[in-house]
């Protein structure tokens, strides 16, 4: 009785570093090697929607709360980016045309006279670096003390995170003058006088989202391995219990709202550099249902599983709308129900199910006799 | 007469009403330090739902519940089990998706706030504790064991050791024997006996031979009144409990 869950924690780790090394090897050697800067740029643009995947294995795999307003998070994300790059672009050489130079060409048109107050600090890099985590993580703050204190949960509060997207969505719809209405911020150029729209820029910022990603991805890790990630699963299950164990759970609940809040804004933030516009076509309803199934399909208690399946299923979409642009949202629409009926689990789950056995089979073969003769340990759900 | 304030628990005048209806009305017992104190009482009666009070899960609409001299209606529920209540639901209620041993860690009185739990750190001081309960709940072979696979009676001992592993001065227990085989009785009433050294504990039963055996105190609970008080002699023997409630 001297074994204790610290030894098959050890192997679970081995494993969920080998996955990761695996993941790096493909993002950072085999994809830049294989593909031409146009499709890597591509995958690059995929990659930032990995990001908000991940904060949904934790937030809807572990904790078990379904948000439908991750574009929310990542449109801010993107936007506070945008502001700062649509300040660089709109110097008042560049913009000596306009009745007012030196403000961006939207405001411009939509009879603006002085950059409003809010634009202002978005001058300053380093505090648009800040408030892309900073500013969702707020208001993800703000909506979970809202809804959390008050025990909302489940389906209600998926809908209500659809609202907030439908909301912010039409706010910046309506004000054109400052958000770029529909369009969006458009026209960037510059970081810090560095042209992001070459190719260089771009296999360079292609570099820094997978590097970004990895980071992410060990972050989540860290998470779910302490106890707050089992304390999370433990909620999903049996939230009553956790209560009556001395903890407060909408606090846990809010944390890990706020935690996936800064990972999808960072993707946000990743996406305007490497897209070169935000609009609030990635806001929305839509996007936000979307991102949800990037995880679904990879599977939503897996973190690489979505990363994954984000992958997958953008490179599918990309096939198809290039092929057969109608059809595109049929397969969408097939993909999820599949997901939900076939494999609730993702490609993680049917991995988990027919390749890892078989894996496990082969590396134990390898082995000496009493490794074989341990007991086998059941797949965990915490762990990829 | 004892000042009321020396008791451990002191619940007075308690009343909850669901849409009008008294659930528990003006309801005033004592549980003193180190003393079992069983609930019993028909179907409906408001057992569950003192329980529910004293912890925090249902709000009184009126009276006071002291533990401790401190007033319990006025804390959230993650604050009275820091003040020292535990609380065992009556179906199993335990983490399917996590392991014995996690199980344990959870209910472990550390790092309950989102950064403590962040940093926790599993150190020798918390395997040893759950080594030792694990032993005590009989599990110790199961600790890698995912709890949903355990049998009924083995969630229920889970349940049980996470709350002693809280280490509550008052425990309180829904129907702990509720389902299970003659043998796990058997080894669960062995269990109780052994866990309620220094502390108190609160218990809804029905298996009479089990209240016999363990309670010093009885309270006999109807339609949210008390309707008898005492040793489980005397109890026994109350005409009014043998009508409503023994007499079946």
């Amino acid at each position: 009785m001297t074994r204790t869950p610290q030894t098959s924690f050890l192997g679970r780790i081995d494993g969920d570093i080998a996955g990761i090394l695996l993941l790096a090897a493909l993002l950072i050697v085999i994809l830049p090697l294989g593909l031409d800067i146009f499709r890597l740029n591509m995958v690059g643009k995929y990659l930032t929607y990995a990001f908000v995947a991940l904060g949904l294995v934790l937030c809807w795999g572990s904790a078990g709360i379904l948000s439908l307003g991750q574009g929310i998070f990542f449109g801010i994300g993107g936007y506070c980016m945008a502001m700062f790059l649509k300040l660089e672009a709109s110097s008042p050489e560049a913009t000596k045309i306009q009745s007012t130079p030196g403000i961006p060409d939207f405001m411009d048109w939509n009879q603006l006279k002085e950059l409003p107050w809010f634009w202002e600090p978005f001058h300053s890099l380093t505090f648009a670096t800040v408030a892309v985590v900073a500013v969702p993580a707020l208001l993800a703050f703000i909506v979970g003390l809202a809804m959390f204190k008050r025990r909302v949960g489940g389906v209600y509060f998926a809908i209500i995170t659809q609202a907030f997207a439908a909301i912010l969505t039409i706010l910046i719809v309506g004000q054109q003058g400052y958000t770029g209405g529909i369009n969006g911020i458009t026209d960037l150029r510059t970081l810090k006088g560095w042209d992001i729209r070459t190719d260089e820029a771009k296999l360079v910022l292609y570099f820094v989202n997978a590097a970004l990603l990895i980071g992410c991805i060990l972050l989540c890790l860290y998470v779910r391995r302490s106890k707050l990630g089992r304390i999370l699963v433990a909620l999903r299950d049996k939230e009553d219990r956790v209560r009556f164990s001395g903890y407060d759970v909408a606090s846990f609940k809010i944390f890990v709202f706020c935690f996936a809040a800064a990972l999808s804004a960072v993707g946000g933030a990743m996406f305007t550099l490497q897209v070169g516009f935000m609009s609030p076509s990635f806001v929305g309803i839509v996007p936000s249902i979307e991102m949800v199934i990037y995880c679904a399909v990879g599977g939503r208690l897996s973190l690489l599983g979505a990363v994954y399946g984000t992958l997958l299923v953008n490179w599918a979409k990309t096939m198809l709308s290039e092929s057969f642009p109608e059809l595109w949202l049929f397969a969408m629409g097939a993909l999820f129900i599949g997901v939900v009926m076939v494999f609730p689990n993702g490609l993680a789950g049917l991995y988990q199910q027919f390749i890892a056995p078989k894996l496990r089979r082969l590396t134990t073969r390898r082995t000496d006799a009493p490794v074989a003769g341990a007991p086998i340990i059941p797949p965990h759900t915490a762990a990829d | 007469m004892v000042n009321p304030t020396d008791y451990l628990l002191a619940v007075e005048g308690l009343t909850v009403s669901f849409d009008g209806f008294k659930a528990v009305n003006d309801l005033s017992f004592y549980v003193d330090s180190n003393e079992i104190h069983v609930i019993i009482g028909p179907n409906g009666a408001g057992k569950t739902t003192v329980l529910d009070l004293i912890c925090g899960r249902t709000k009184a609409s009126g009276g006071s519940i002291k533990f401790r001299n401190r007033e319990l209606t006025a804390m959230k529920e993650h604050q009275i089990v820091k003040a020292g209540v535990g609380r065992k639901f009556q179906n199993p209620s335990i983490y399917d998706d996590l392991t014995v041993f996690e199980n344990l860690e959870i209910s472990y009185p550390r790092g309950r706030t989102v950064f403590g739990a962040l940093a926790f750190k599993r150190d020798a001081a918390v395997r040893e504790r759950v080594a030792e309960i694990a032993e005590m709940i009989f599990l110790a072979d199961h600790l890698d064991q995912r709890a949903e696979y355990l049998s009924h009676g083995q969630k229920q001992w889970l349940e049980i050791g996470m709350l002693l592993i809280q280490d509550p001065e008052l425990l309180m227990l829904d129907e702990p024997v509720a389902g299970m085989s003659v043998n796990e009785r058997k080894k669960t009433a062995e269990l109780l006996n052994r866990i309620i050294r220094n502390r108190s504990v609160l218990v809804i039963e029905h298996d009479m031979k089990f209240v016999e055996d363990i309670a010093h105190r009885v309270t006999v609970l109807h339609q949210g009144k008390i309707l008898s008080e005492g040793s489980m002699e005397r109890v026994k023997n109350d005409p009014k409990v043998v009508e409503v409630y023994l007499g079946h």
